[in-house]
Parts: structure tokens; sequence; C-alpha cells
């Protein structure tokens, strides 16, 4: 603690082909994944594809079946969860009922036996950090879930530990709330400066926080890169389906005529980046139309394809109506049908083929 | 407004004719019980032609200066003492062990549950044979490891209190293990895993997450406890009765002594007066006592 100011510098994570197995099923399948101190990391991907897993290996609340972590450069795979000096906010936030929000907070102060001086003047800052003071005495059942979030933040960052990890922590809470804790806890965590690894499911979540966003599918890495990257440059048809609200269109090469030659690729647009362009490319019938005030959102085929479009409401279409699409070059993503790689050489090439 | 109070009336009769059931049942083997004994206690013994006379405290009095009445009382206390804490915290430890991941957890369960299951006359008979002098199990055992001579524990008036209460220890633990099982299971692991993070050890972990969230099953098993404690009698009946000299009775045991053996009926309701005073004590004493360590969620 530097100048009355909690302070705390992060240290990086290291997954080595982390692999974690029951019986026959595999829930983290050899993950390589490199986490940078100090850097927000959010785990993201479906129910079941092995985030919250993952994250408990890093805590040493699971074992592992295979592979090594590194934290701070040093292989803690065999460490109990006490000795990888990290903290952990549960998704249920896993308050003690019979304390108090102080003693819930200094539990593992006093574990460590700090004194006491040394432990009631970080109890107060934290309390101050967090807006907390006036509750100290209440017991969690007595609080909302915001409050009772913001307690189990208390508890995670008053160790002052390098590293906190966090397991779905808004899902309890209702929109608004969400929306407020997570710019706290973004704030928090560059406020003071720890190494921050977050499960959700939530892709807003994810984008909205982090530094790098790790995107996992039944137990396998998909992509590991920064929000703006994952978004722009998707490595694999999944990537771009589970990353954008509505997810991004994929179509069979053949479903164009003037691709009709091209062997198999599954070729990509978002539905914000396709736009009405007489004589397009995409020639499509529209389906069904719903309004979203902002812009309409219109369900359309091609080749028995469907896939959504993103249009302004200045040109209503209605369905049953035919009309033609185009996008700029650089929207089109291109994807090895077999492979599920992402082919950027490709890009050009098709491209030109569709206007031409 | 007549009619509205008849519709009134006749929900009033409704009301008490669906609590009848219970109310009858609640006077005729409590309420009407409890109080018949209090008065009794101010009585003479009806005999033959004498019917009961109302003799004031006489029979408090008697009680007071009753050397076997204060005996008992001395050795329910020591019963107490040596079953409660042990039967609780054996409860504990066993609950906590089959609450682990084991091997034959199921079976380990049902075993210690068993004892609860059979019937007391044939436990109480189990008992009998394992204290049996020269040939009973604890005997063999201990001659053949230590070479100890044959002794009869419950023959000893320095031994039968005790080897009743073990046999009781091993009666009642079963039974509480099965309320700190079920209190234990609503224990959320991530609690645990919390507290683990935190770097706290087993032994803490127990101390000042488990056990303190285990309180509310800790009063019921106490104030349960509390009740066996004097309510037990059939193990006596079958192990000692009541004896060498008194050594193992209990309270409740010299009252059916003294009203159904001796047909001094008065003198057992007054005994029987002393014994409700005594539990309802406990029992409040036990809430208020509890009552601020408890957290109920």
């Amino acid at each position: 603690m530097v100048n009355g100011q909690l302070s705390i510098s992060g240290k990086p994570i290291g997954l080595e082909n982390v692999s974690r197995v029951w019986g026959e099923t595999i829930a983290v399948d050899a993950l390589s994944i490199e986490i940078p101190a100090g850097s927000f990391t959010a785990l993201l991907g479906p129910s079941g594809c092995g985030k919250s897993t993952t994250l408990r290996m890093i805590a040493g609340l699971e074992s592992v079946s295979g592979g090594q972590i590194l934290i701070g450069g040093n292989d803690v795979t065999g460490r109990p969860s006490s000795k990888r000096d990290l903290s952990m906010v549960f998704q249920s936030y896993a308050l003690f009922p019979h304390l108090s929000v102080a003693e819930n907070i200094v539990f593992g102060l006093k574990v460590r036996r700090m004194n006491r001086t040394e432990r009631d003047s970080r109890l107060k800052k934290v309390a101050d950090l967090l807006g907390l003071s006036q509750l100290l005495e209440r017991k969690p059942g007595q609080l909302s879930g915001g409050q009772q979030q913001r307690v189990a933040l208390g508890r995670a960052i008053i160790g002052e530990k390098p590293i906190c990890l966090m397991d779905e922590p808004l899902s309890n809470l209702d929109a608004k709330l969400r929306h407020e804790m997570r710019l706290e806890i973004r704030s928090l965590q560059q406020q003071l400066g720890f190494t921050m690894v977050y499960v959700t499911h939530d892709q807003v979540e994810a984008i909205t926080m982090a530094d790098q966003v790790v995107l996992m599918n039944n137990g396998r890495l998909e992509q590991a890169a920064a929000p703006r990257e994952l978004y722009e440059k998707p490595a694999s048809p999944f990537a771009a389906r589970f990353i954008g609200t509505p997810p991004m269109n994929l179509f069979p090469a053949n479903a164009f005529k003037k691709l009709c030659t091209a062997p198999d690729f599954q070729l990509g647009v978002r539905p914000e980046a396709m736009h009405l362009q007489d004589s397009g490319p995409v020639s499509a019938s529209v389906r069904a139309v719903e309004y979203l005030g902002a812009d309409i959102l219109a369900d359309c085929v091609v080749a028995d394809t469907s896939f959504q479009v993103r249009l302004p409401t200045t040109r209503p279409v209605a369905p049953g109506e035919a009309i033609e699409l185009g996008f700029e070059p650089d929207a089109l993503h291109v994807f090895d049908a077999d492979t599920g790689r992402r082919r950027d050489d490709l890009v050009s090439e098709f491209g030109t083929l569709l206007r031409s | 407004m007549k009619m509205r109070a008849l519709k009134l009336k006749r929900d009033w009769i409704h009301g008490w004719l669906l609590l009848m059931p219970a109310l009858v049942f609640l006077f005729a083997f409590t309420h009407i019980p409890a109080i018949t004994t209090l008065i009794n206690s101010f009585f003479s013994t009806p005999r033959g032609r004498r019917s009961a006379k109302f003799i004031g405290l006489e029979n408090y009095d008697r009680m007071v200066n009753d050397p076997v009445f204060w005996k008992v009382l001395w050795n329910n206390l020591w019963f107490a003492i040596g079953t409660i804490p042990a039967s609780v915290g054996l409860a504990i430890v066993m609950a906590l062990w089959v609450n682990e991941k084991l091997m034959g957890r199921g079976f380990v369960r049902m075993a210690y549950f068993t004892p609860t299951v059979l019937p007391l006359i044939a436990v109480a008979n189990i008992w009998l044979f394992f204290f049996t002098p020269g040939f009973g199990l604890f005997d063999q055992i201990t001659g053949f490891l230590f070479g100890w001579p044959a002794s009869n524990y419950l023959g000893n008036p320095d031994t039968a209190l005790n080897a009743i209460i073990v046999v009781t220890v091993w009666k009642e633990a079963g039974f509480f293990m099965i309320f700190y099982l079920a209190a234990l299971q609503a224990i959320p692991v991530s609690l645990k895993e919390a507290a683990q993070i935190e770097g706290a050890g087993r032994w803490t972990i127990f101390w000042r997450i488990t056990f303190p969230l285990l309180m509310p099953t800790t009063l019921f098993v106490c104030v349960n406890a509390v009740i066996n404690s004097f309510r037990l009698v059939d193990h006596i009946f079958i192990l000692t009765d009541g004896g060498p000299d008194n050594a193992s009775a209990l309270l409740l045991f010299y009252i059916y002594e003294v009203a159904f053996r001796f047909w001094e009926t008065a003198y057992g309701a007054t005994l029987t007066v002393a014994l409700l005073a005594l539990l309802s004590l406990l029992a409040i004493g036990q809430f208020f006592f509890f009552d601020r360590k408890v957290h109920y969620k």
C-alpha cells in the first residue's frame, strides 16, 4: 500500500496444454492461453464449453488432468488454491451468511493473522472505495443483490492479491445494475492494476470489459484476441456467429451463381455490413421484417440459405419483395468449409468475382 | 345484520370443529394429565377406602428430604453430561466423514443409522451380551489384549451408569448424525471454496464456517438430547434395573418405580412435577443461551 492507496501489481498467467477429463467427457482439451500481467481477460463461450472449469483450474479448486498452469512464471499446477496468491468472486458471491459485511471482507486477513490496525485501515479503504461504509455491520441476508456483489468484490480486493478471478459475477443482477457493475468492475481493475480473469457467457460483457477475449467452444480454444479483432477478423465460423447480434450471416459459396466454380468455402457477411444496392451481388427475397426503431431487421433468403440484414428505416421493405444487396469489399469473410479456418488470402479474389 | 351475525357464528363453529380432533388428543394426552399430576402432587395417595386428602406441600417436603431422589437426580446430571457432548460430537464427526466422497458411502451411512432403527429392547439385549462378565465381548477383548480379569461392568456401582452412557451414546450418535448430514448438505460448496481461496485450512473452515452454520441443527439436537437424557428408561430395565443400589437409576426410572411398583402415586406425581419443571427450565434456558449464537438463514 503506497500513499494510503490500494495498489496491486498483477502477475501473468500461462496455461500450457491444460486438460480436464472426467471419465469419457473431456471438459477442457489441451488449452493453451497467455494472460498478460495487469490485463483484463474474459473467458467467453456457450454453456458447457469448459470456461468455468478452466477458471476453477487456475484457482486450484479443480485438479488438472494434463498440462501446466504458470502464475508469474512459476509452475503452480500442483499447489492448493491458498498457495496461488489469488482471489476469486463466485457466481453466487459465496458470502458467509453468519458473518457481518466487515467480517466477510476481512476474513482472509484474519486467517493470515494480520494485525488489527492494518486490517482496520484496509477495511476502511475498501469500504470507502466500494461505498459499503454504512453497511459494515449488516449481515449478507440484509443486503440487495448489488450490495452483496460489492461485498464479494471487497473480499476479493482487500488481500491485494495480484490476480482476481471472477465466475459470471453479474449473472444474478438485473439489467440496469449489471451495466453499472460492469463499469465499476472495469474501472476498479484499471485503478488497482491486478490481472483479471473473468468468465462470462455474455458476449456484450466480454466485448465491453476485456482487453483480451478468450473464446472457447467444446473445451477447445476457438480464438484469443482483442475484442475488436474478434469482431472484425473472427478466426472461425463459430467465432463469427458467437460475436455480434444478430450473428454473422454464413453462406455456402455456391449460394452465389458467380461463385459456382469455387470449391467448398463459407462466406460470411455481418448483417450490419450489408446495404441495399441496385444490381448488387446478392439477390434475395424478403421473408419477414422486424421493426426495431433505429433500424429494420429483415429475414431474407438467397438460394435456400436464410440470412438477416440490418437496413435503415428510410427505405421500407415488405415481406415477399425481391431486393438486391451489396457490401464493402473488406466486409467479406471467407472460411474453409473443411478446416473451418479463416482464409484472408481469398477475400479479394472472391470479392472481385462477386462484383463482376 | 342478523344474517351477518349468523354467518359469523357458523364460521366460528366451523373453526372449532376443524381444531377439534387435534385439540382432543392434545388435551387428553398432554394438558389434562399434566394438570392432574400437578393437582395429585398436593394430595395423599389414596389407599383402599381411604380417599386422597389435601396435604399441601408435604409430598414436596418428602422429596427434598429423600436421599434417593437426590441420588437419581445426580445420576441424571452425570448421565446428561456423559451422553450429550459425546453423542453430539460424535454425530458431527461421523456426518463430516460420510459427507465426503468415499467408497461405500451409502453403506457407511446406513451402518451409522442402524442403532436408531433397531428396537430398544433388542439393542439392550445385545449390549447385555457385550458386558457379560467372563465371556462377553468386552471381557474377551480386554482379556486377550491386556490380560485383564473378568469384570462385571453392569453389576459394579462404579461402572454401571457409565456402561449405560456408552450404550446411549452409541444409540443416539447415529440418529443425530442424520440431522447434521442434512444440514451439511445444505451448506453451499462455494462457501468452503471461498474460504479455501482466502487461505483457510480445514480446521479454520470447520470452526469459522461450517460449525457456525450448523448451529441451528446443534440447538435442535441439543434440545432433543437433553429431553432424551431425562426420558431414557427402557435400557435401564433390561441392563441393570436401576441397580446396584440405585447406582444406575435415573429420574424417570425412579418415578416409574415409585408410582407403579410401590404404588405411591401421589409421590410419583410430585416427582413428575419436578421432572417437568426441570425439563421446561432446560428447554427455555437452551433457547436463551443459544439464541445469540444461532444464525438462521
